[in-house]
């Protein structure tokens, strides 16, 4: 059978005219045509049983990472080092990760790996509780206000007196932190520096960071704190939400303090993929983080408004699986000391406000100068090398870049980033110590500090050695 | 003694084919656990009450006064006891998580529909775009439910057990047949034979890591792990019982065998197999039993997606639906492995001439 081409009725040839009108119209409207192209859409996403995963939670319920064409699997890890070696190996494409982590696997303190971020996933949301035992030794050294209620914030030189006490019994005076490299481990420190506490250094032969300590600090689980307390192996610690509440739930223990109080809005949590992965998935770390802003804008617009909906979704099993009650503290802007003594902390879990996503230099270069103070980093650097190191990870180029297609895109206001920024905020002086930050200044700063090794000293064998 | 005088012919011809069905099926019912139907089907076909209360009182009533007997007890203790995630769920919390668990597992069911009805009218719109090429199909990413995770169980103590009854069945047999072969594999079997699931565990994630290197999705490295593992710990009893089968064999059978001259396959197939399967199919249940019990312990630590994940992930959640959910699952636990164990034992009474041991 021979082919006849049939001659084109006079209609037809204006149909791809029309066609091509109809996708240039459908291009601008549709959200499919919007899509980046992704190079790899299946992923998958490591995280810990923790508060503030709420971004990828949200981002995954609420369809964003569809939107981007993305399919991802959130998984749950055991802990922060199986949730690190899995980002290394491959074995997860991303995760979320404590701000120290990206910084201290790129310098290589712990498994060496260039890890970046492109996103901060939060601000505040940890606290330090003490077990009642402790609690009931601490409050005599408290000061009351007219109410009889302790007087916020509660400095550690109140716990200074306890564990005194508990050296003179011959007693060790453990605290629990979940990571080496945890923004916990670094306010935890921070705040028992700040009291006159020597929380214990690190040196390249010992990484206990026990060295010449009055509170010996060690690494647990978030999870398993809880239970960890009540079985007196540990006397505090120091972690995320849900957990603080949790202990005052399960009345096995008290908060003393959040770390709102001891770094006003500081930076939490980050959003880690390795160098690799940036360089060769463009479009796709884009596309995350086009998905993340877009719902750590959802957790916090209208002054909080869908807080109680995120709350429901944490509360689900395969999230963070704790009660909604215990979540819903922090989460809606209340924080319960003593059992009874409920506080209002409306900024206690920050998601898009004052910049919250934005991965600033000096956030990191913070974490850098702990790092240098209890002796991770072993040796005295230059300023310069601070700000290398920051910029080598942190990548705020990616996240304006995506914070630019979704401005474009109508979702998000162009008034909520900081466009000109240099990457540095400004000087603070909002810690509980008064002490003020800045983070162009790195080695003046850790200079300025109490209690933490100062430029030229470095630990050897069980002692601080001074340059000099 | 039925009352047949008082039924017409062709009723009571009808009658006798029943109690003859029913007495047919007597053997297999009480092979699944369900021998205290058969007095009820006996009463309901006509039977006189009084003659078969007898053997509804043993198979029924006891084992059900048990049972209450235990709830009750159940009820009134568990809330005396608090711990620091609430006190103890009695039978009623259960009650309400197992169906909670059901509700969430069509929830999700519900929500894997919607995703592939998205997907669908996407697609459909990228083919009306004239983006054909763009077209893409993925599969849901939601997480297993909890009817998922028992069928993951299953698969991986069917998994662990088939490769342990491939392995311990003819080194059982050649075991039982050579005396020198058993003196060889003996002092092997006892030295590993107590070695616990969890001391296997890191070997076998480190030897599987690196040998099983590409992951299908149908079997991935945890399931491999989790089952290797079940394989490791409850091969001992087939292998044992295997041996010990092929081993006492009637002497007179071997006898007449040597005098027909048979081959070796023959005398296996024919002769050695037929004799020893009582023995041999008590050690598959005993293993079924064991690696049931291990796997649950197995999973737990290499992290496979099934009942013994669901009790350390709600154990590590610490909400205060975890301890009524943990029950479940140890119910859930107790009633599969108890099936399982009856299946085996059904098999074993269609398989061998004797179903007594």
């Amino acid at each position: 059978m021979t082919a006849t081409t049939c001659p084109t009725p006079p209609s037809h040839r204006f149909a791809p005219l029309l066609a091509g009108l109809a996708l240039g119209l459908m291009a601008s409207t549709a959200s499919s045509a919007a899509m980046l192209d992704v190079e790899k859409d299946e992923l998958k996403f490591g995280f810990i049983k923790l508060t503030d995963m709420a971004p990828l939670a949200i981002a995954y319920e609420l369809g964003y990472f569809e939107d981007e064409g993305l399919y991802v699997t959130l998984e749950p890890q055991a802990n922060w080092k199986v949730l690190l070696d899995g980002v290394i190996t491959g074995a997860l494409d991303g995760a979320h990760m404590l701000a120290g982590q990206p910084l201290a696997a790129t310098i290589g303190y712990g498994t060496e790996a260039h890890i970046v971020t492109p996103f901060s996933m939060d601000l505040n949301g940890n606290g330090i509780t003490v077990s009642n035992a402790v609690w009931e030794l601490m409050k005599p050294h408290l000061e009351m206000d007219g109410e009889g209620k302790p007087v916020h914030p509660i400095s550690a030189a109140a716990l200074k007196p306890v564990i005194e006490e508990f050296d003179a019994e011959g007693r060790p005076f453990n605290l629990g932190m979940v990571f080496p490299v945890s923004t916990h481990n670094y306010e935890l420190r921070y705040w028992l520096a700040a009291g006159g506490i020597n929380p214990g250094y690190y040196s390249p032969e010992d990484v206990s960071g026990q060295i010449a300590a009055d509170a010996y600090l060690s690494v647990t689980p978030p999870p398993q704190m809880p239970a960890t307390l009540e079985a007196g192996t540990i006397d505090g610690y120091a972690v995320g939400e849900p957990w603080n509440q949790a202990a005052v739930f399960k009345k096995i223990g008290v908060p003393v303090i959040t770390d709102y109080e001891i770094w006003k809005n500081n930076p939490e949590k980050v959003f880690g993929i390795t160098a690799e992965f940036a360089e060769t998935n463009p479009n796709t770390t884009l596309a995350i983080t086009k998905a993340l802003i877009r719902a750590a804008k959802w957790l916090d617009e209208n002054d909080n408004a869908n807080r109680q909906e995120a709350v429901e979704i944490l509360s689900r099993s395969e999230y963070v699986g704790a009660d909604a009650e215990v979540i819903a503290a922090s989460m809606t802007g209340t924080f319960e000391f003593e059992a009874g003594d409920v506080r209002e902390v409306p900024d206690f879990n920050v998601f898009y406000r004052y910049y919250a996503t934005y991965p600033y230099y000096s956030d990191a270069v913070w974490y850098l100068t702990q790092m240098r103070r209890w002796g991770q980093i072993s040796e005295d650097q230059p300023d310069s090398w601070y700000d290398e190191v920051a910029k080598s990870v942190y990548k705020p180029e990616i996240y304006l870049e995506a914070a630019r297609l979704l401005v474009e895109e109508g979702v998000v206001d162009e008034a909520d980033f900081p466009w000109d920024s240099t990457g540095y905020r400004e000087p603070t002086a909002e810690f509980i110590d008064g002490v003020t930050y800045d983070g162009t200044q790195p080695n003046a700063y850790i200079d300025s500090l109490p209690i933490g090794l100062k430029t030229g000293d470095s630990v050897v064998g069980a002692e601080v050695v001074a340059a000099n | 003694m039925t009352l047949a005088s008082e039924v017409s012919a062709p009723q009571g011809q009808r009658r006798q084919k029943l109690f003859s069905a029913i007495n047919r099926s007597a053997a297999w019912l009480s092979a699944l656990g369900l021998g205290w139907l058969v007095p009820l089907l006996k009463i309901a076909a006509g039977d006189d009450p009084r003659e078969q209360m007898g053997e509804l009182r043993d198979s029924l009533f006891f084992p059900v006064l048990g049972i209450a007997a235990f709830l009750l007890a159940w009820a009134t203790l568990a809330p005396q006891v608090q711990t620091s995630l609430g006190a103890i769920p009695g039978p009623a919390q259960v009650w309400e998580q197992t169906g909670a668990l059901w509700q969430d597992h069509l929830a999700e069911r519900e929500k894997e529909a919607e995703f592939y009805a998205r997907q669908d009218e996407r697609n459909a719109e990228l083919v009306a775009d004239g983006r054909a090429d763009d077209v893409k199909w993925r599969s849901y990413t939601g997480k297993p439910t909890y009817l998922d995770q028992i069928v993951t169980s299953l698969k991986t103590v069917g998994l662990g057990f088939l490769i342990a009854t491939i392995i311990a069945v003819p080194l059982g047999i050649a075991s039982g047949l050579s005396k020198p072969f058993n003196g060889a594999l003996n002092p092997l079997v006892q030295l590993f034979k107590p070695v616990s699931p969890l001391a296997w565990l890191p070997i076998v994630t480190m030897v599987v890591s690196a040998l099983y290197v590409d992951a299908s999705d149908a079997f991935p490295k945890a399931l491999v792990i989790s089952a290797v593992t079940v394989t490791l710990c409850s091969l001992w009893p087939t292998l044992i019982n295997t041996a010990l089968g092929v081993a006492s064999i009637d002497k007179d059978l071997v006898n007449v065998g040597k005098v027909l001259q048979l081959s070796t396959p023959t005398t296996i197939t024919k002769l050695v197999l037929p004799s020893a399967l009582p023995l041999i199919f008590t050690g598959l249940r005993l293993s079924l039993g064991v690696g049931w019990m291990v796997l649950i312990a197995a999973e737990m630590l290499a992290q496979n997606p099934g009942l013994g994940k669901f009790v350390w992930d709600e154990f590590q959640n610490g909400s205060s639906t975890s301890l009524a959910r943990i029950i479940v699952a140890v119910l859930t636990i107790g009633i599969i492995g108890f099936l399982l164990d009856r299946v085996m034992f059904t098999l074993q009474t269609a398989f061998t001439f004797s179903g007594k041991r």
